[in-house]
């Protein structure tokens, strides 16, 4: 199972839903492509939601710093949501896990947004 | 032509040879996961198998055969008394693991790329590079066998890579 994304808008966040994998391929692709997507319509403050995601590699980790990067540049911010141990730990082996701002709370998550 | 699972005699050897394309990787995972299974790992070291070969496969299929279907990659699993080993060759140019820089370094931490030979080295106990120029790479790694009640000391203190580069 590729990746499978759903956007849903709290006040002024965006919440993406994701399951599947994210990994070198179609998984990175379409996560790129939706980044990009909800960028141009102007939405900065992108939540991810990475409860359901059942497998990351390298290229999906460097997907989520380049989608990082990619909302920073644009004045913007990104959040992680529910990550799973397996995504939990190799974000802290490669010590991404202070780069992001990681939440297990969605409330507590969007109103960290306001606080910004 | 997909994968084909071929048990060694002894039925602790499994072979494949995949053709350059990303669209059999859980399949390999799955292979992956249940070799270690075989081998006693529990399901935390069964998942860090099965990234490290994931990302052993990748690198063969996108870094190395640069998934041209003219080229395969060989993956071979050997279940022995105190280890298991994996070995993964492409067919491609080679390359230099001494050029691929360090993901953790401070200037390095945002890049995109650069992660995956590290979280390999993180995940087995052992892992060498063979990579002749023109002659492909190949990828030795093992993880050692332990008794259930021995706790998993993690693999990274003894690394060891072997990197051999001929003209």
């Amino acid at each position: 199972m590729s990746l499978k994304a759903t956007v849903r808008q709290v006040n002024s966040v965006t919440v993406v839903d994701m399951s599947g994998r994210i990994t070198l391929g179609e998984g990175c692709s379409q996560m790129r492509e939706l980044i990009r997507g909800e960028l141009a319509k102007g939405n900065r403050n992108l939540l991810l939601n990475l409860g359901d995601v059942t497998y990351i590699d390298s290229s999906g980790i460097g997907e989520l710093v380049s989608a990082f990067t990619a909302v920073s540049n644009q004045g913007g911010s990104l959040k992680l949501l529910n990550l799973t141990k397996k995504v939990h730990d190799l974000l802290q082996i490669t010590k991404l896990y202070t780069v992001f701002d990681v939440h297990d709370d969605e409330a507590k998550a969007i109103a960290s947004f306001h606080k910004d | 032509m997909g994968p084909q699972p071929r048990m060694g005699p002894t039925a602790s050897v499994i072979e494949l040879t995949l053709e350059s394309s990303l669209k059999h990787m859980e399949m390999v995972e799955e292979i992956a996961r249940r070799v270690s299974k075989t081998a006693g790992f529990g399901s935390e070291e069964e998942f860090q198998i099965e990234l490290a070969v994931h990302e052993t496969v990748i690198n063969a299929i996108a870094h190395g055969n640069h998934e041209d279907p003219e080229k395969t990659v060989w993956l071979q699993f050997k279940i022995l008394d105190d280890r298991l080993e994996i070995h993964v060759r492409d067919q491609g140019k080679g390359f230099d693991l001494s050029k691929v820089p360090d993901p953790l370094a401070e200037e390095n931490l945002l890049n995109i790329s650069g992660r995956g030979m590290f979280l390999i080295r993180q995940f087995m106990d052992e892992m060498r590079v063979i990579s002749n120029c023109g002659a492909g790479t190949e990828v030795i790694m093992t993880k050692r066998r332990k008794p259930q009640a021995e706790p998993h000391q993690g693999g990274k203190d003894r690394e060891s890579e072997g990197h051999r580069k001929t003209s």
